[in-house]
């Protein structure tokens, strides 16, 4: 799965050429960096809120975390 | 409530909180209070569709004010007895438990929302090979702080890069990426390749060569013009998400003068 090589490729309009220099590819990250610049799809149990997932993630990681748009507990 | 939620770590939350922008799908179960005809709830629950006015329900987190939605598809799945399921595709900040509420005051029944599960959140939907379960993402982690092996966890957690296929594209040259990255605006001869669908105003992703996302911007032009421009600024930074030294710095800083004493 390459999403990002998807992306790229919408890029059909050419301005200017450049070598490889610089940068790797997002998948190539060391994992802890990985972790900082990841997001999870999560499938959402109902039960918990949204922000309790987020708590239980950064509790279970130590580190920074936020949701997009709250699905708020029955 | 259960469903797509997406949740952005590190720096990637930024971005994240975008999504709540973004349009959303719903699958939702209510009930009416009394006996009415299936014909009638059916055609009740078409009235929603389109444009509607909605006061957010006491427990929301925005004001209670009533503004207007757009639902943009409502499909009726089933009619069961009093009960409704309905497939909605709506706005972002539409309230499925007030919709429901508001089906039973025109109905003069009253009804309420009995089961919600999102279903699509922007560019994503149920059927994304991506989308995890709780205990995947800790079993995952798991695996990695106690085994070292990271291919799980790799699976579950994704690159934030991921997370904007629906914006348009413009990818830059190495050299004008740590000046993005220090709040600097776009040059034209920093571009090398850019979408069709880049337009001016419309927040575009900025890429490098190898697909690491610099942040979000706002074209200054539309991409025709951008093709043609030589020089002058071409985009306006809008959310900056690479940290600065990630890539080399070419820029040069002007230095004041200290004043004269």
């Amino acid at each position: 799965m390459r999403f990002v090589e998807e992306i790229l490729a919408r890029a059909t309009l050419v301005k200017g050429e450049e070598p490889e220099v610089y940068g790797r590819s997002p998948y190539e990250r060391p994992i802890e960096e990985h972790l900082q610049m990841g997001f999870i799809l999560l499938d959402k149990p109902r039960g918990p809120s949204s922000h309790e997932i987020v708590a239980w993630i950064k509790k279970l990681m130590g580190i920074k975390a936020g949701h997009g748009g709250t699905l708020e507990p029955l | 409530m259960s469903g797509i939620l997406p949740i952005g770590l590190g720096r990637a939350t930024r971005l994240v909180k975008l999504l709540s922008l973004a349009g959303k799908e719903y699958v939702c179960l209510g009930r009416v209070h009394s006996e009415t005809s299936p014909e009638r709830l059916a055609k009740v629950l078409k009235l929603f569709e389109g444009r509607i006015y909605q006061r957010p329900p006491v427990r929301s987190s925005v004001k209670r004010a009533v503004r207007v939605r757009t639902i943009y598809k409502l499909e009726v799945l089933e009619i069961s007895g009093r009960e409704f399921l309905i497939r909605v595709r709506c706005q972002a900040g539409t309230y499925m438990r007030k919709l429901c509420y508001d089906v039973g005051e025109v109905l003069g029944t009253g009804a309420h929302m009995v089961e919600l599960r999102r279903t699509g959140v922007g560019p994503f939907t149920e059927d994304d090979p991506r989308l995890v379960y709780l205990h995947e993402v800790w079993g995952a982690y798991r695996i990695w702080r106690e085994e070292g092996d990271d291919t799980d966890l790799r699976r579950v957690v994704r690159p934030m890069e991921e997370m904007v296929p629906f914006l348009p594209v413009i990818v830059v040259r190495d050299t004008a990426v740590d000046a993005l990255c220090h709040g600097a605006s776009l040059a034209a001869p920093g571009v090398l390749r850019l979408s069709e669908d880049v337009r001016k105003g419309r927040v575009a992703a900025i890429f490098t060569k190898t697909g690491e996302i610099v942040g979000l911007m706002k074209p200054t032009m539309d991409a025709e013009d951008i093709l043609k421009a030589e020089t002058g600024i071409v985009a306006e930074p809008f959310k900056i998400l690479m940290k600065p030294g990630t890539y080399p710095r070419f820029w040069k800083s002007f230095e004041l003068k200290p004043p004269r004493t």
